[in-house]
């Protein structure tokens, strides 16, 4: 017992950190705390991912619950230093639009408690009990701005529609767990070594992979996607946009490896599907939007799609691609939303994409940043982006699945599109708009700036990423 | 200093080329010009000072890649050495005699043209430098391009002009064909000999020469393949029969690049690559058959045409691409001194004509047609004396078998008929080069009585103008004049004397030619040549003694044509000037005692005139046989592949099918919670119907 503590030791700092900060904040009563609760909350994250990933050996805690590996140690990195990331970038935002309450960052603290149990989940029931934590709070945050409508809608319809998911979810272990005999993976995967599933199973691990979907926001499960979005608080928004995306694609990995490993070649057909509907529809969708944070929405679902790619090659260097595509689109998204956040006029944020007319000329230096990130996010080779898109394609060739490559490269054309119009508009666009102001935020410029020279400079090594993805996605295939 | 005289014409042109907004124009002029004077001053230098050994200098590592391993490095021998003196000497005089004849030009009224077209002669030179002092074939393609750009340069230096980018445009593209034959020649060494270095490739010749190579639809031996495909090249550079045609178009240029590029270097690129590859040609005796075949129809065929044209240029072009007919032919019957011979007296008395021509085209008012020119001789008396100078010269007069008492196009022409004939007694190349000495001397003396003699024709007002170009102009012409007299007398035994003599220039070995070895080499030569033989039998006879990259030629120990071309007949040795004679008094008599003669010949024989006067139709056939048909082509990708299936196609998509689907996503996106759901709810439905009927069969 003491050892399975030890194993879960992060996860164990953090919860205690999160509830005794709660318990602090609300005994003590008084926002004015937040404050040093968001940096003490950051330092732990950044702590505590510190000391995730020095760990370099295989652990299994309560009887298979719980794997502590490369894989998890990878995913919890980068859940928390993003999630960290998004927490230090919201700080000026919330304080200014008067939302900066304590709860948030040990919200926050509490959803990455839940993501570090997803991503290290070994039983079903570890899984739900992970995505539960994460997702309650996560329904929390995005209607943080209680007195706004769009902002409670998008926490109810999120909450609605995540039941619905969690239901179906929950549906499919209860299937799986009736025809397997078992909720733990290794349990499941000894049962269909035959190679094929039978159809109890089928409909359970398809139902599975439909909960799953929603978190990850694959077509036809993403329609909650572009409301919560966008009615969330930008920061939310943002923290959406990243974390949680890793930890369910993640979680979303492991399921399909460790407990269904065996039959690859029925998920492959479900993943890909998902992947193709939501690289096209990502890319389509997007072009209507003239919301900013909506047309991130489709574009995250778009970016989901190729994420999946890599998944649904079915092989260890499909994860790995799917790694180092998912710490890419990270770092594209952190930077991305710190202009998003840095859009304001006259001290009220904008969020309308005619907004940015002209925004080179007076704002050369980040509308430069901002093109780099772009053309990144379009996957327009030299920068960092297309690498990830190369990864994952070639993953997807090298699978046997050259159609879903020839297909993403399709919906990548498209996809350019909207990512391109943007930058149309900052450079070409009349200037008849009124110009934005500049928050005069060193905090959002700096997390805009760096992203967007990593966009450039990565292109040397990727940062050895492409090596830790190999060896995180090694521990989970093999 | 080699590496100086190889860079400073670069350092010129980048100077005059950008810096002339900084010193001015007239600075930025004289500084490209010093520059060559100064490569020019160290090139003769060097050509004087020359050792008999191959120098190798190398500038720096150039290419490492898998078993290609190339050096830039300057390979300096005695070719290397008359084509520096030949490149710097006129280029140097081009620079002067452009400050006169580029002076004030209507096409650029009011602008800065001239530091331009001084840094393009000036990266002319140093592009043609590279080719000449290059050590590896790379090399010399890097030359060999540079040319190529420099010569679209300048002939389209006149860009507002349609005929001008027109004529730039086809010289590109000509040249283009026939450098597909040389890059496909580089490869074939690099693929036989595994490497693109002269030494390496000179010493695996004898091998290729029993090699078989499959190409295209056979197989061949390797080197008479390969030869042939560097000839290509060296067809389209060198404007020989069939890729010719770009060369008289190329004269929209401004004559001092005529003179330059299209007289005295860049066209006489091919005859180097020829004799540079002479070790190479002498194993591959199909090859030198096709080049000698070639070579005499072109000096028939540019002849014939020269005797018609009426543009003083084009005389003057079709007689540069006659002339290099002459060369071809001294190199295909593997005498490459001689070629080399003809190509430097060539270049001073052509440079000069067409200075010349320049000098009388500045005078005239840019009027380029001798029908109305006429009794210049008193308005310009010294631009006359330099073209009649130049005239002697290129008609080969001299005092008869003496062999080197006359004009240098004396020496050097008789030396290729000699040769010519030696090769191949009575053939076909040698009475198409007596023909076309008879023809280049009746359109030159033609040139000349229509322009200097008889009565000013054409804009009275012009004639009254005409006036003598100024000292800058006429310098040149001067100096170029020195070497029409002189250059051929000084040389002769050098490039066309006993073997030993010629071996020694080239720094080739020799050895003596044992005598009853002698007699079996030449049991199969005619009559005449064994018995001036045997007059001479007291005499040691030499023989080249080299192997293949040993000296700047080679010459197979069986190749008694230089030999040989010593003791034709002598009614051989006089066919040349008699001919030149002929074409005198006939143009004597057409022009000058009876000028409406010519008229009247072209109205009894219009058919041949038209015939001539369109360039054997030649243009046309390739316009009617590729140009139209690859336009067509191109039209057909153009409109109709490109614009209409992939054009259309992505307009299509992307304007009309993705728009739609935007437009259904959004409205998909009602905002209900229901629609969401439902949305969901059908997802896993068909999910887990397909996979339930599909997925688990």
């Amino acid at each position: 017992m003491g050892a399975d503590l030890n194993i879960i030791l992060p996860e164990i700092i953090l919860s205690i950190f999160a509830m005794a900060t709660l318990v602090g904040g609300a005994y003590l009563g008084q926002d004015r705390l937040a404050r040093p609760i968001l940096w003490a909350t950051c330092a732990v994250m950044l702590i505590i991912a510190f000391m995730v990933v020095q760990g370099d050996t295989t652990r299994v805690a309560f009887g298979g619950m719980f794997v502590d590996d490369g894989f998890s140690r990878f995913a919890k990195g980068l859940v928390l230093v993003s999630g960290a990331a998004i927490l230090l970038m919201s700080e000026g935002y919330m304080a200014r639009r008067d939302l900066l309450r304590f709860e948030y960052p040990l919200l926050v603290a509490l959803a990455s408690v839940g993501m570090m149990m997803m991503v290290s989940a070994g039983d079903l029931m570890a899984l739900y009990m992970g995505l539960e934590l994460q997702s309650l709070a996560l329904y929390v945050v995005a209607s943080l701005r209680r007195d706004s409508v769009i902002s409670t809608e998008a926490g109810l319809k999120y909450f609605v529609l995540g039941a619905l998911s969690s239901g179906l979810l929950l549906f499919g272990s209860s299937l799986v767990y009736g025809f397997a005999g078992t909720t733990m993976f290794s349990g499941i995967i000894t049962t269909l070594d035959e190679g094929h599933l039978n159809l109890g199973l089928l409909i359970g691990l398809v139902l599975v992979i439909s909960g799953l979907a929603f978190k990850v926001s694959a077509v036809p499960f993403h329609m909650w996607t572009p409301d919560v979005y966008q009615g969330s608080p930008t920061p939310v928004t943002a923290f959406f946009a990243t974390a949680p995306k890793v930890a369910a694609m993640a979680l979303f990995a492991r399921v399909l490896h460790d407990a269904f490993g065996n039959a690859i070649s029925d998920w492959s057909q479900v993943i890909a599907v998902l992947s193709v509907l939501s690289m096209f529809l990502g890319a389509v969708a997007a072009i209507g939007q003239t919301n900013i944070k909506r047309l991130m929405a489709y574009s995250s679902i778009a970016h989901m799609g190729y994420a999946l790619m890599g998944l649904a090659a079915g092989t260890a260097f499909g994860v790995q691609a799917m790694l180092i595509y998912m710490a890419i689109y990270v770092t594209m998204n952190v930077g991305t939303f710190a202009f998003i956040l840095m859009m304001e006029r006259d001290g009220s944020p904008v969020v309308e994409i005619s907004a940015l007319n002209g925004y080179a000329k007076y704002e050369p230096g980040k509308a430069l940043a901002m093109l780099l990130l772009l053309f990144s996010l379009a996957g327009v080779p030299p920068l960092v982006g297309f690498f990830g898109k190369f990864y994952v394609l070639r993953a997807a060739y090298e699978g046997g699945l050259a159609w879903l490559a020839v297909a993403g490269v399709i919906a990548s054309v498209i996809g350019a599109f909207y990512y391109l119009r943007i930058v149309y508009f900052m450079y070409f666009g009349d200037d008849a708009e009124e110009p934005l102001t500049d928050g005069k935020s060193p905090v959002l410029w700096a997390f805009l700036m760096v992203p967007a020279a990593v966009m450039l400079i990565g292109v040397i090594n990727l940062f050895g990423i492409e090596g830790a993805a190999q060896a995180a996605a090694a521990t989970l295939v093999n | 200093m080699e590496t100086i005289i190889l860079f400073a014409p670069l350092v010129g042109a980048i100077l005059c080329g950008f810096g002339w907004r900084v010193i001015g124009e007239t600075a930025a002029m004289w500084i490209a010009t010093g520059f060559l004077f100064l490569a020019c001053i160290l090139s003769w230098i060097v050509f004087l000072g020359l050792g008999p050994e191959t120098e190798q200098i190398q500038i720096l590592r150039w290419i490492e890649s898998g078993t290609l391993s190339t050096d830039w490095s300057i390979r300096l021998d005695r070719l290397t050495a008359t084509m520096l003196i030949v490149v710097t000497t006129v280029s140097a005089l081009v620079h002067l005699y452009s400050f006169g004849y580029m002076d004030h030009d209507p096409q650029f009224e009011g602008e800065t043209y001239k530091p331009r077209f001084f840094a393009y002669l000036s990266f002319f030179t140093f592009t043609m430098l590279m080719l000449v002092t290059s050590d590896n074939l790379l090399q010399m393609f890097f030359g060999w391009e540079g040319v190529g750009v420099a010569s679209y340069l300048l002939i389209g230096f006149y860009y507002r002009k349609e005929s001008a980018n027109a004529a730039a445009i086809k010289a590109f593209v000509v040249n283009r064909v026939g450098d597909f034959g040389f890059a496909l020649g580089i490869f074939g060494l690099f693929y036989l000999t595994d490497s693109i270095r002269f030494d390496d490739i000179f010493a695996a010749a004898p091998q290729l020469a029993e090699t078989q190579l499959t190409f295209l639809w056979g197989e061949w031996n390797a080197a008479n393949l390969l030869a042939v495909l560097l000839f290509i090249g060296a067809m389209g550079k060198s404007a020989q029969f069939l890729l010719h045609t770009w060369l008289p178009d190329a004269m929209e240029g401004p004559t001092p690049v005529s003179a330059l590029i299209h007289a005295a270097t860049m066209v006489t690129a091919g005859v180097f690559l020829v004799s540079r590859m002479s070790p190479l040609m002498e194993f591959a005796p199909e090859a030198t058959g096709f080049i000698v075949f070639i070579g005499a129809t072109t000096a028939f065929f540019a002849a014939t045409v020269g005797l018609v044209q009426n543009d003083i240029k084009r005389v003057i072009a079709y007689s540069t691409c006659s002339q290099l007919g002459y060369m071809f032919v001294a190199a295909g019957v593997g005498v490459y001194s001689v070629a080399m011979f003809h190509l430097l007296t060539h270049a001073f008395f052509k440079a000069m004509l067409f200075l010349g021509a320049g000098s009388v085209i500045h005078a005239m008012h840019h009027e380029q047609d001798m029908r109305n020119y006429g009794g210049l001789r008193k308005k310009i008396p010294y631009t006359f004396a330099a073209m009649l100078i130049g005239t002697l010269a290129i008609t080969g007069v001299g005092i008869p078998l003496t062999g080197w008492i006359g004009f240098a196009g004396f020496a050097s022409k008789d030396a290729v008929i000699e040769s010519a004939y030696a090769a191949a007694p009575n053939g076909y190349a040698f009475w198409m080069l007596v023909i076309a000495a008879l023809f280049t001397s009746f359109y030159s003396w033609r040139l000349m009585f229509l322009t200097f003699w008889g009565k000013p024709r054409g804009d009275k007002h012009t004639h009254e103008h005409a006036h003598e170009s100024p000292m800058v102009m006429l310098i040149p012409l001067g100096v170029l004049a020195l070497g029409s007299v002189l250059a051929g007398a000084i040389w002769y035994s050098s490039f066309f004397g006993k073997v030993n003599e010629v071996a020694n220039f080239f720094g080739v070995p020799y050895a003596v030619e044992e005598t009853h070895a002698g007699e079996e080499a030449k049991a199969d030569k005619t009559e005449t040549a064994s018995e001036a033989k045997g007059e001479k039998k007291e005499k040691k006879t030499y023989v080249f003694a080299g192997q293949p990259g040993e000296g700047a030629i080679y010459q197979a120990p069986d190749n008694h044509v230089l030999h040989d071309a010593h003791y034709v007949p002598k009614w051989v040795k006089l066919s040349p000037f008699v001919v030149m004679l002929i074409g005198f008094f006939t143009a004597y008599w057409f022009y000058i005692v009876n000028p409406a003669l010519p008229k009247r010949l072209a109205e009894n024989q219009r058919p041949l005139y038209l015939f001539l006067l369109n360039k054997w139709y030649v243009d046309e056939i390739y316009d009617a046989v590729f140009v139209q048909p690859s336009k067509a082509v191109g039209r057909l990708f153009w409109k109709g592949g490109d614009g209409a299936v992939i054009d259309g196609s992505i307009n299509g998509v992307s304007m009309g099918i993705v728009p739609f689907f935007t437009r259904l996503a959004g409205r998909a996106q009602s905002g209900y919670v229901f629609t969401y759901a439902f949305a969901m709810v059908l997802g896993i439905v068909a999910l887990i119907t397909w996979m339930a009927i599909g997925g688990a069969n």
